[in-house]
């Protein structure tokens, strides 16, 4: 009788609690032990444990030119690949949100590379750029155009990574907005209308800021998700040819399983952590002001 | 109620003990690399589990991955790992200056070459049984050669002029790893060939002049008659290139021949590949011979006993016999000589491991425990020299900071001057 009166007056307690340890456990202590270690100089080549060095391994990576252009790097990749995205995608969203024929296929197939597996999607990528026996080359040479080198070459490689990005991203943010068309009451359009405003001047001035906060939200997901790209990049190029597809995200990497530097790899993190939380703080603001 | 209560009781507790008896006679858990060896092992352990009572749980990955893998759970100490196959050469000195691989004092080594287990042993003790060798080889096209009247290349001059010779719209002349860090192990015979090496004594040499001007020599090969995009292929991307036709010759490690000869993975009629030794260079021709993989118990493992039960299975000649059987290059002498293995194996495999285990140098990298990073700096020394087919007038500036890198990794890890 005890009991069940302690579970009654705390189930606002016991029923996240599983949830609660469940993050503190797997998400917390994680984020908390790669601050202790960014602050360790940890080196598995040396055979000996962490000890404590305060700054000097931030100091350390932070010196780095090759910290330096991994960061430009994840922004510039970040930045091409998510503007691509958000445009093409709220274009397909505007097309589909009118009745066509084949309509729903026409969903279906958009749909299709979002469902792939990224590391299935950079090896069938990497086979497609293949400078030598690649389709794209060969196509490119069938129509009399110059061929390229892609990913193999240090000047293409980012642009090349942005391509298959946004041919897997960009369903994405159509679906998003689809749904966020979809909601919208038509009462606002039609009045635009009956006010003799052109198709242009309804997208430009009515239909696009009535679904901006949507398109931010997307906007939002992929941002954070494109800053941490990991997969796609690590399959096709592993950060080459040389360091010139390096991003934050494959660098730390490196930096823990090829070099074993554990210490300066959580510096690496910690600050791929800080760039992303400030992004999305950034966006979300933008967000709210966009609402008012 | 209460009794069958009871007879539940029992059941489960008989259960138990069942369950412990069984872990008792054994169970042992096993991380192979998905090389041709690691298959062979897989397929052969069900007739081991048979023979001796012990259930094997084996997990096969990626090379890499399985570094990673070590690694993660030897450093977190939270392996239950009791077997694994390690690369001596790559992970070697790291692991056990960790104290990650048991020592193997009462093991039998006399049929292993004395070079081979110097990169098996640490402070003078075995830790690893070598398992795999390989070596430098060309390999090249017969018929391309036979049509544009060229013998095969005995050293650099004739392999640069058959590579000219060779190269094509259609097809390159010659193809070599130039991704960075995979590159290294490739580039070692070039060097050794031009009187350099990596490391002299703990101390970083690639940057002396025959070092330079074999990384030069590579890039000029690489950057003028080697396929397109190069500077972004590893093995695994030449090998595709090679099988369709589009590489007429390419030096590689020896452990892609079976591979290559597969008529089922190529479009060649398989006749007209074929293999030799690496051509000599200006001062010598000392290619790489080195013990790619070995195998050894975990340090930590509570079943040590088991585990070489495992070891002495895994590594005996029996099964040597079999991998040769398979095209693999086994690492144990005695193989070699066998009169079976040899009348089976391919006479191209025989005469170049001879020539290469007569010759050639035991190292294929720098040997350290930072070799990683050490790989990937001298990477970019090679794939400048191949962006400049080999005229780049920053490569001795470019070599010497990458040494000074090198060298602190040397001294970082306590092995500078060593």
């Amino acid at each position: 009788m005890i009991q069940s009166s302690f579970t009654e007056r705390n189930l606002r307690v016991l029923f996240p609690l599983p949830a609660i340890v469940f993050i503190g456990l797997l998400m917390v202590f994680p984020i908390l032990y790669t601050l202790y270690l960014s602050f360790t100089n940890w080196n598995l080549t040396s055979g000996m444990g962490p000890s404590f060095v305060g700054l000097d391994s931030y100091l350390r990576v932070f010196s780095e030119p090759r910290f330096l252009h991994a960061l430009g790097r994840t922004f510039t990749f970040t930045v091409f690949a998510v503007a691509v995205e958000v445009v093409l995608g709220v274009a397909i969203a505007l097309i589909l949100n009118r009745a066509f024929v084949g309509k729903s296929l026409a969903k279906l197939l958009l749909l299709l590379p979002l469902v792939a597996t990224p590391i299935a999607v950079g090896i069938v990528f990497n086979l497609f750029y293949d400078p030598t026996i690649g389709l794209l080359n060969f196509t490119l040479d069938a129509l009399g155009l110059p061929q390229g080198r892609w990913i193999s070459s240090e000047n293409t490689v980012i642009a090349s990574l942005v391509m298959v990005d946004v041919w897997q991203w960009t369903p994405m943010i159509t679906l998003i907005v689809l749904a966020g068309l979809a909601g919208l009451s038509e009462e606002p359009v039609e009045a635009a209308r009956v006010d003799g405003a052109s198709e242009w001047q309804i997208l430009r001035y009515v239909t696009i800021p009535m679904v901006m906060p949507v398109i931010l939200t997307a906007m939002i997901l992929r941002l954070i998700d494109a800053l941490k790209t990991f997969d796609i990049i690590f399959a096709m190029t592993g950060g080459g040819p040389g360091y010139a597809s390096e991003t934050l995200n494959i660098m730390g990497f490196k930096y823990s399983f090829e070099y074993f530097r554990i210490g300066q790899s959580s510096v690496i993190l910690v600050a791929l952590f800080l760039v992303v939380l400030l992004c999305s703080l950034g966006i979300m603001k933008l967000r709210e002001s966009s609402e008012k | 109620m209460k009794h069958k209560l009871s007879k539940i009781g029992v059941a489960l507790s008989s259960l138990c003990l069942c369950a412990g008896a069984m872990a008792q006679s054994g169970e042992i858990r096993v991380l192979v690399a998905n090389h041709p060896y690691g298959e062979l092992l897989k397929l052969s352990i069900p007739q081991f589990e048979k023979d001796t009572g012990i259930k094997v749980n084996v997990e096969s990955l990626q090379e890499s991955q399985l570094t990673q893998k070590l690694t993660t759970e030897f450093a977190t100490k939270s392996s239950t790992v009791d077997v694994f196959m390690t690369r001596p050469l790559q992970e070697g000195k790291m692991f056990s200056k960790n104290g990650w691989y048991a020592p193997l004092a009462d093991y039998d080594f006399s049929d292993y070459p004395k070079n081979i287990m110097n990169a098996a042993s640490f402070g003078g003790k075995p830790y690893i049984v070598p398992l795999v060798t390989e070596w430098q080889v060309l390999y090249y096209r017969k018929d391309l050669l036979q049509k544009a009247g060229l013998k095969v290349p005995t050293n650099f001059d004739e392999l640069e002029a058959a590579a000219q010779k060779l190269n094509s719209e259609s097809v390159a002349g010659i193809a070599s790893r130039g991704k960075g860090a995979a590159a290294v192990t490739q580039v070692s015979s070039y060097i050794y060939n031009y009187g350099g090496q990596y490391l002299d004594k703990g101390t970083a040499a690639f940057n002396s002049k025959p070092a330079i001007d074999a990384v030069r020599y590579y890039g000029k090969l690489l950057g003028n008659y080697g396929p397109k995009g190069v500077t972004s292929m590893s093995w695994e991307n030449i090998m595709p290139l090679f099988q369709a036709g589009k590489i007429a010759m390419w030096t590689d490690a020896s452990v892609f021949y079976g591979q290559i000869v597969d008529q089922s993975k190529t479009q060649i009629p398989v006749a007209n590949f074929d293999i030799a030794n690496f051509p000599a260079g200006p001062k010598t021709n000392a290619p790489f011979i080195v013990s790619s993989w070995g195998i050894s118990v975990a340090n930590q493992s509570k079943k040590k006993d088991l585990a070489l039960k495992f070891l002495n299975w895994a590594s005996s000649k029996e099964m040597a016999i079999k991998g040769m059987m398979g095209n693999i290059t086994m690492a144990r002498s005695s193989v070699w000589v066998d009169p079976v293995v040899r009348s089976k194996m391919n006479p191209g495999l025989i005469e170049t491991r001879a020539f290469a285990a007569e010759n050639g140098t035991p190292v294929d990298r720098p040997y350290m425990s930072a070799v990683g990073e050490a790989r990937d700096l001298i990477g970019e020394l090679v794939i400048e020299s191949i962006n400049t087919k080999g005229t780049s007038n920053k490569l001795d500036q470019l070599a010497k900071e990458k040494a000074n890198r090198v060298n602190e990794l040397l001294k970082e890890s306590g092995e500078y001057g060593k």
